[in-house]
C-alpha cells in the first residue's frame, strides 16, 4: 500500500476485519519500491498503488491479474502553510515563501500534480529555484511541518489529520489544473486464490469503505 | 548516459567535508591524546556516536536543528537569506558529524605512543610547542593524516541517509550520487543507476587502495 494512504487504510482496516471476521496485515511503502518488491517475487496478494502506472505495468508484464484493478481512491492536493492564515496561489510568489516543498515529480503522483499545476499557472520557471523535494509526498509534508519549507504541496488526507491547532490553512487546488491523482488497486498473482483478497477489494468498492475513504480527504468514483 | 553532475558534487561535498574535519579535528585528537581529563571517556563517546546511531537519527535531529524556527536555522535564514536545510552548507555540516569519528580516531591514534616523547624531547630543545607540533608530530603522524582524510573522504563519498532526510534532493545544491541512484533504482532506470553505482564504487576502492599502498610504503612512527 502507498504511504499517504496509511491512515486511512488503518480505519479501513478495522472496519473491514470487524465486519468479515477475516484478518490482513499491511504493508506500506512508496510504491515505487513495493513495485519493485512484486516484481522480485514479494509475498503480497493486493497491492493498492499512489498511480495508476505501477498497477498496469504489473499487469502487463504478469504480475496481477487484469480484470482486477480500479480506481480506489482520488487523491486531492492541497497547498499548505502550518503558520499562515489565508494561504492562496498568490502565497506562492510571497516574499515568505523561501523554500516550496513538493514531492518528487518523478517518483509521486502527488508531485507530477503539483508542478502540472504550476505550469498551468506558468509559475514553474520562477519558482525553481525553491522547491526541496521529498521522496514522496509524506516527506514533503515533513518539510513543511517542521518549518524548514514555508510552504507545500501535500495531500488533503495529511491535513486532515493534524490537530486543529497545527492546521494552518491550505489552498484547495482545484482539481481541473491538474491530471486526476487516481491511486489504482490490483489483485496480485500471488493472491488470485485467497479468497480474503478477494474479499478485500470487494469491501473496498463498498458504500462503508467509499464512506470512510471520503471521510479521509479522498474523493473515489 | 547518466548526468554525472551528481558525482561532482559529491565530491565537492567530500572535498569540503574533509578540510573542514582536519581543521576542527586535528587539535581535538591532540587533546584527546594528550588529556588525563575524566571527560575523556565521554568525549570519546560522543567522537564514536556516528558509528553507530542510524542516520535517520542524526538526520531527523539535524532537520530540526536547521529548521528556521530553531536559533540555528533562525540565524542562517536572516544572515544569508536562505534555509540551512536543503542547502550546500547544511550537508556539509551533516557529512562532517556523519563522518566525524574517521577523522578523530586514526589522529589521535597516530598522537599516542612515540610522538608524546619525542614532543616531549622537543619541549627540553625549548622548541615553541606549535613549531615542535609542525615539525615533530605532524611527519611523525604522516600515516595517521593519511587513513584519517582518506577515510573521512570516502566515507563521505558514501553517504546516503542524512542527506536524504535533510537535502531536499536540488540539481546541483544536494541532489548528490547516493541519492541520484536511490532515484533511479525507484523509477527503474536500471541502466544509470548501474553506471552510477560502478563509477561509485572504481573511485571507493581506488581512495581506500591509496591508503593501504601508502601505509606499506611509510611504515608506523616514522623515526626521525
Amino acid at each position: 500500500m502507498a504511504t499517504n494512504f496509511t491512515t486511512t487504510l488503518a480505519a479501513i482496516e478495522t472496519d473491514f476485519e470487524t465486519e468479515s471476521g477475516l484478518d490482513i496485515d499491511v504493508v506500506s511503502g512508496s510504491t515505487g519500491k513495493l513495485y519493485a518488491q512484486i516484481i522480485n517475487g514479494a509475498p503480497y496478494d493486493v497491492f493498492l498503488a499512489a498511480d495508476q502506472a505501477r498497477p498496469e505495468h504489473l499487469i502487463a508484464n504478469g504480475h496481477a491479474a487484469p480484470a482486477s484493478r480500479f480506481t480506489y481512491a482520488i487523491g486531492k492536493l492541497a497547498l499548505w502553510s502550518p503558520t499562515d492564515p489565508e494561504v492562496s496561489a498568490n502565497t506562492l510568489t510571497a516574499p515568505e515563501t523561501v523554500r516550496l516543498a513538493l514531492a518528487n515529480p518523478d517518483l509521486a503522483p502527488y508531485g507530477l500534480a503539483a508542478v502540472q499545476l504550476l505550469e498551468r499557472l506558468d509559475l514553474d520557471t520562477q519558482l525553481r529555484s525553491k522547491f526541496v523535494f521529498g521522496e514522496n509526498v509524506g516527506q514533503a509534508f515533513a518539510f513543511v511541518s517542521t518549518g524548514n519549507a514555508q510552504l507545500g504541496f501535500v495531500s488533503v488526507a495529511q491535513v486532515l489529520t493534524l490537530p486543529e491547532t497545527r492546521k494552518g490553512s491550505v489552498w484547495l487546488v482545484p482539481p481541473q489544473l491538474h491530471d486526476p491523482i487516481a491511486q489504482d488497486a490490483v489483485l496480485l498473482t500471488r493472491g488470485a486464490d485467497n479468497p480474503t483478497a478477494r474479499a478485500f477489494l470487494a469491501y473496498l468498492k463498498s458504500d462503508a469503505a467509499h464512506e470512510i475513504i471520503r471521510r479521509s480527504g479522498y474523493e473515489s468514483e | 548516459m547518466p548526468d554525472l553532475s551528481a558525482l561532482w558534487l559529491t565530491a565537492r561535498l567530500a572535498f569540503v567535508t574533509t578540510l573542514v574535519l582536519l581543521i576542527i579535528g586535528t587539535p581535538l585528537a591532540w587533546w584527546l591524546a594528550q588529556t588525563r581529563s575524566r571527560l575523556k571517556p565521554a568525549i570519546e563517546a560522543i567522537v564514536a556516536l556516528p558509528l553507530v546511531l542510524p542516520p535517520t537519527v542524526l538526520g531527523f535531529y539535524l532537520l530540526i536543528a536547521m529548521s528556521p524556527n530553531s536559533v540555528l536555522g533562525g540565524f542562517w535564514l536572516q544572515a544569508t537569506g536562505d534555509t540551512l536545510s536543503f542547502s550546500f552548507a547544511g550537508l556539509v555540516i551533516g557529512s562532517a558529524i556523519y563522518s566525524f569519528p574517521f577523522m578523530i580516531q586514526p589522529l589521535q591514534a597516530a598522537f599516542e605512543g612515540p610522538v608524546k616523547q619525542a614532543m616531549q624531547t622537543a619541549a627540553s630543545l625549548r622548541a615553541a610547542p606549535l613549531d615542535a607540533f609542525v615539525s615533530v608530530a605532524m611527519p611523525m603522524s604522516a600515516r595517521g593524516f593519511i587513513t584519517a582524510i582518506v577515510l573521512s573522504f570516502a566515507h563521505t563519498l558514501g553517504e546516503f541517509g542524512v542527506v536524504l532526510m535533510v537535502g531536499g534532493n536540488i540539481p546541483d545544491r544536494t541532489r548528490v550520487a547516493s541519492i541520484e541512484i536511490y532515484e533511479h533504482v525507484e523509477t527503474l532506470n536500471y541502466a544509470d543507476a548501474h553506471t552510477l553505482s560502478l563509477i561509485l564504487l572504481i573511485v571507493s576502492f581506488l581512495t581506500l587502495l591509496s591508503v593501504f599502498v601508502f601505509n606499506r610504503k611509510f611504515p608506523a612512527h616514522v623515526r626521525l
